[in-house]
């Protein structure tokens, strides 16, 4: 009796080397006769090169070279190339040449024998600033009169993109001229910075014998690197090699090619030695991708019997000093296409301006767009309770789209796999008690307490993507994924994927599909990820596409597999193909189970060759690309309880409650896991963690003394449940749920803060909901005015 | 993360550490090194060198002789799981306790700490409430200085040059009510604002209060208009309001902010958390 392994919450076998500390990280690996770069980052947010003197850097002691931008030509591309919106990509150097647009914009890299002696020069490199107005905020980026980061951008603006075009805003318009009610609000959606544990690395060594260029990087996609880079630095793609060794979190950040990298290459190009970065965390905070940094103005509209019609933006989208691989991507397609969320919406219209501002580029972070269209419909659909006096949970439910199987065509153009949103609801309202508690609530205000709760339903799309849709919408990538499968003599698998892991768990959970698939046991088989010279052509882990297409991907390459064994085992068994039955690593013929022939003696025999089947190959080695017909689409409902503390301002989170439904769980304590980190990250947001820059665009919140990044004790045990409701065209059944987490609890946390404060006629508090902004609203509310 | 070079000498005697550092303006000593270090790998920091005075015999171990002596290298882990210290004053454990994490509690120490003065630590707050003596030895002797007396200013003391904090004496407090509340900033966890009262009470009246405030100011200070709102009363609402309008009005020169958290919102907290204080204190 075998136990499936699919399904199965076992431990993850990547943890006992991460929690010891033997697993080995980029800056772990160590190549004799290694040069250290340190690169020189602008202090200012925004100013015109002068002229730049590196002679007394030069004369440090241990200095080999100090480059400036003059001496290199090593343009970084952008990814997301989104039509009919006038999109503008201006140059990004990987070395600034006449501007430097943000603080931590490099001017200069140091090359040393040591990481000292490259630190000690970088500080002596004297750069002639000549300071400009710096501009942080995205709206006022696109005012007249505000700093223009480039000559040929006007007023900052990168792209305009209207959802539906023209034609879209004229039915939005209808839809709310039609409407009985609407509800507005004005939404920051703050930036943010992806604290990875682990802060960018890359090793860079160019073997001038063989004329290959290998790369040890901090990335979670290493054919988009090597992709990418190849035009950069002008190594041909079969000569360069990307290894993605152990990764510690990228949460988005890591997609990009950053300059720091190429720059390395390039560097181990001139000198002919490898050349290694490893940034600190105050460089890593300026200097890799934030996320978010949306001002937002939102409006839903509705019958005044609480059926609600339609929703609509003005979104000012921050896209930082330069586009970077997805940046025009993530307010738009990624955020817009998903407005409707779980509701039966007539239109949704968005009007999505992209602005430069002098501040640290804006890449995808956990969730990227997602997370701000969940925030902005379901803040409203709180508002829109509020107005129309409903209780927030009854206006949700009556306007929930109807369960589906296979397929439900959204106005925004995009079509759900499927979905069966009340279970869910449903089922969070019962393990929270929430009839219950809204009497508890309603005696504790009377005692001075401020109990609050949030509820949200949702759903996602993930599972990065249909080609078909890249293409369309001018994403520069495949959205397909790979994996083979290769079988040594004595039965050992390696699974080769094209995604590339990074803290997700793949190792365990592709090995899980793979073990139940084929009888393999656990033991017997390796997942090799993140290496460009022994993997197979994919697209990298973001966008909750790891498990949803990567492990699409291994289920095509297991039938394979089995058609393969099958074959010889007819032959072994002398037997016809279609009789042969595969069960638990046995293959026999129909009806006789006793003379059964193990996998393991079918690959031998297929790797000796001594008595092929005709037509068939010798070895055992199949592989599979899979391109997905629709993206996934996760939901659930969300649920959390709050309590204010008045007199500070202090919110504590005491109860989180979530059910989600990423389909069938290949791992229920990965999946958990997934979901605890999403939450916490999401929450973070809600309470604690937003970027600060002053006027003149300095970051305020620089180090971890400043940048709230939230922790275990803030969080009480999170209640976790599921609904299965499987994806109809993915073959294992399965969504994404790397993002489910920071989508649905930042607007669960807020409204439950806000329905808390209720009682003290707050209604709006820019987030992060920190004491001191919380007790702000509420003095300004009692004091009668506003803020 | 990369300091400038620097030297590293281990001290053999507290005189020779005074030597090394009277000699050399350049050096700096070194305790637990959970300020400095980073300050230096920040390059905020930047000695030529590091005269290390943490294994020094004589600057360690704590003793309880009618008052409490805790020698300057005691760690912050010493000195919270201390019974001596629990007794005498406990409130002092329970700030060394909350200083950072496992790793700097059992690095850090006490007389690195004070010597730092960072304004949002929170065993200087205790020690001025508590009116401790700061004992520091130099090349002419001796001499002490009250805790109070002691914090200055932002990273500011009254410690000079060639000067080695060697003890921390604390009088004994067994028969106080004593607490230290404090309001944790959520990234770096040191405290937006720590309030420490120590109350002598007769019955249900408080014959004395000694209250000192941090995190909102920029040293640990004494509040004696909170002091006094408190003297004298029974501790009811009306003493505990007006103590926390006056303390905040101790501190009103004195009041520091950051991005996050303004000064007046400190200087609010300052009263809530006063009144949590004494609550506490009072169990």
């Amino acid at each position: 009796m075998s136990t499936r392994m699919f399904g199965s919450g076992i431990k993850r076998r990547e943890d006992p080397r991460l929690i010891t500390g033997k697993a080995k990280y980029t800056d772990d690996i160590k190549l004799p006769g290694t040069l250290h770069m340190a690169v020189v980052r602008s202090p200012h947010a925004h100013a015109n090169i002068k002229g730049i003197d590196t002679s007394a850097a030069e004369a440090m002691p241990g200095v080999v070279a100090v480059y400036t931008g003059e001496a290199m030509n090593l343009p970084i591309p952008t990814g997301a190339l989104i039509p009919d919106c006038n999109l503008i990509t201006p140059e990004h150097p990987s070395l600034a040449k006449e501007k430097v647009r943000y603080v931590g914009d490099g001017v200069a890299i140091v090359l040393a024998e040591n990481r000292y002696q490259a630190q000690d020069a970088a500080d002596v490199v004297k750069v002639d600033y000549e300071v400009l107005g710096a501009i942080i905020n995205p709206e006022d980026a696109t005012k007249d009169g505000a700093p223009q980061l480039f000559d040929d951008v006007p007023n900052n603006v990168a792209f305009r993109w209207l959802m539906g075009g023209a034609e879209n805003q004229e039915a939005s318009n209808k839809v709310f001229e039609a409407a009985d009610v609407v509800v507005k609000e004005r939404i920051v959606q703050q930036r943010l910075q992806p604290t990875t544990m682990e802060p960018r690395a890359a090793l860079a060594q160019w073997n001038a014998a063989t004329e290959e260029m290998t790369l040890w990087v901090t990335t979670q996609n290493p054919h988009i690197h090597r992709v990418l880079l190849s035009g950069i630095i002008g190594v041909p793609e079969h000569k360069l090699r990307i290894i993605a060794p152990e990764v510690g979190g990228g949460f988005g950040a890591k997609i990009d090619l950053y300059p720091d990298e190429a720059l390395a290459c390039w560097a181990s190009l001139q000198t002919g030695r490898p050349v290694k970065w490893t940034e600190t965390r105050s460089e890593n905070y300026v200097a890799m991708t934030h996320g978010r940094d949306h001002v937002e103005y939102v409006e839903l509209a509705a019958t005044k019997d609480g059926k609600v019609t339609g929703i609509r933006s003005t979104v000012y989208a921050g896209m930082g000093a330069y586009l970077t691989t997805f940046g025009a991507g993530i307010p738009t397609i990624l955020h817009a296409l998903i407005y409707c969320g779980v509701y039966a919406f007539e239109n949704a219209f968005a009007d999505v301006i992209g602005a430069f501002t002098s501040a640290t580029p804006v890449e995808a972070y956990r969730g990227a767009g997602r997370p701000e269209a969940t925030f902005l419909v379901e803040r409203l659909m709180d508002k829109m309770a509020n107005a129309l006096d409903m209780d927030p949970t009854e206006l949700r439910r009556k306007n929930l789209i109807p369960k589906f199987e296979d397929g439900y065509a959204a106005p925004t153009g995009v079509t759900y796999d499927s979905g069966d949103y009340e279970p869910a609801l449903d089922k969070v309202l019962e393990m929270a008690g929430y009839s219950d508690f809204r009497k508890e609530q309603e005696e504790a205000r009377k005692n001075g307490k401020y109990l609050g709760i949030g509820v949200t339903t949702y759903t996602e799309i993930c599972g990065l993507g249909p080609s078909e849709v890249n293409g369309a919408i001018g994403f520069q990538a495949g959205g397909w994924e790979s994996s083979i499968i290769r079988m040594s003599p004595t039965g050992k698998a390696q699974v080769l994927i094209g995604v590339s892991p990074h803290g997700q768990g793949g190792a365990t959970s592709f090995a899980q599909i793979f073990s139940d698939g084929t009888g393999i046991p656990m033991d017997d088989i390796e997942v090799v990820h993140g290496d460009t010279n022994t993997t197979p052509m994919g697209w990298g882990t973001y966008g909750s596409r790891n498990a949803a297409v990567g492990g699409a991907a291994l289920a095509g390459a297991i039938t394979k597999f089995k058609d393969k064994a099958k074959v010889m085992a007819a032959h072994m068994l002398e037997a016809a193909v279609e009789d042969i039955e595969y069960e638990d690593g046995q293959l026999y013929v129909k009806g006789s189970p006793d003379n059964a022939k193990a996998i393991q003696e079918i690959v031998l025999m297929s790797h000796l060759g001594w008595d092929m089947p005709a037509g068939a190959e010798p070895s055992f080695e199949v592989s599979n690309f899979y391109n997905p017909p629709n993206f996934v689409y996760p939901f659930g409902a969300h649920i959390a309880i709050v309590e204010i503390d008045a007199e500070t301002g202090t919110v504590e989170l005491k109860r989180y409650l979530a059910v989600d439904d990423c389909g069938h769980q290949i791992n229920p304590m990965i999946v958990a896991g997934q979901i605890h980190g999403g939450l916490a990250q999401g929450i973070g947001q809600a309470l604690c963690e937003g970027s600060i820059y002053d006027d003149n665009g300095q970051l305020l919140t620089g180090s971890m003394m400043d940048y709230a990044v939230p922790r275990a004790d803030m969080f009480p045990n999170f209640e976790l449940d599921h609904t299965v409701t499987p994806s109809p065209h993915q073959p294992l059944g399965i969504k994404g749920v790397g993002e489910t987490g920071t989508i649905a609890s930042t607007p669960t946390v807020y409204n439950a803060v806000m329905d808390a404060l209720k009682p003290l006629s707050v209604e709006s508090v820019d987030m992060p909901l920190t004491p001191y902004r919380v007790w702000e609203a509420i003095q300004n509310a009692s004091n009668g005015g506003s803020a | 993360m990369w300091p400038k070079e620097f030297d590293y000498v281990r001290a053999s005697s507290v005189d020779d550490a005074i030597q090394q550092t009277s000699d050399n303006t350049d050096a700096k000593i070194l305790a637990g090194g959970h300020s400095l270090l980073p300050a230096m790998k920040l390059r905020l920091s930047e000695p030529g060198k590091l005269v290390d005075i943490s294994r020094l015999a004589d600057l360690k171990g704590i003793s309880a002789n009618g008052t409490l002596s805790i020698g300057a290298m005691s760690t912050h882990a010493e000195i919270a799981a201390s019974a001596d210290v629990q007794q005498y004053c406990a409130s002092l454990a329970t700030a060394c306790g909350m200083v950072g994490d496992h790793q700097v509690r059992n690095f850090g120490t006490l007389g690195g700490n004070i010597a730092h003065a960072d304004p949002a630590s929170d065993p200087p707050t205790v020690l001025v409430a508590a009116g401790a003596t700061i004992h520091i030895k130099r090349s002419r002797g001796e001499r002490s200085v009250s805790a109070e007396d002691f914090f200055i200013d932002l990273f500011t003391t009254d410690l000079e040059d060639g000067e080695v904090i060697t003890r921390i004496e604390v009088p004994n407090l067994s028969g106080h009510k004593a607490a230290y509340v404090k309001m944790p900033h959520p990234a770096s966890r040191y405290a937006i604002v720590g309030v420490a009262v120590i109350l002598e009470m007769d019955g249900d009246t408080c014959k004395s209060a000694r209250v000192a405030v941090g995190g909102a100011t920029v040293s640990a200070m004494r509040a004696s208009g909170a002091e006094s709102a408190l003297s004298g009363s029974s501790l009811d609402d009306a003493a505990l309001n007006a103590a926390a309008s006056a303390v905040q009005s101790d501190i009103s020169d004195a009041l520091m902010g950051d991005v996050s958290y303004p000064e007046s919102y400190r200087q609010a907290m300052s009263g809530v958390y006063l009144k949590r204080a004494v609550k506490a204190a009072l169990g």
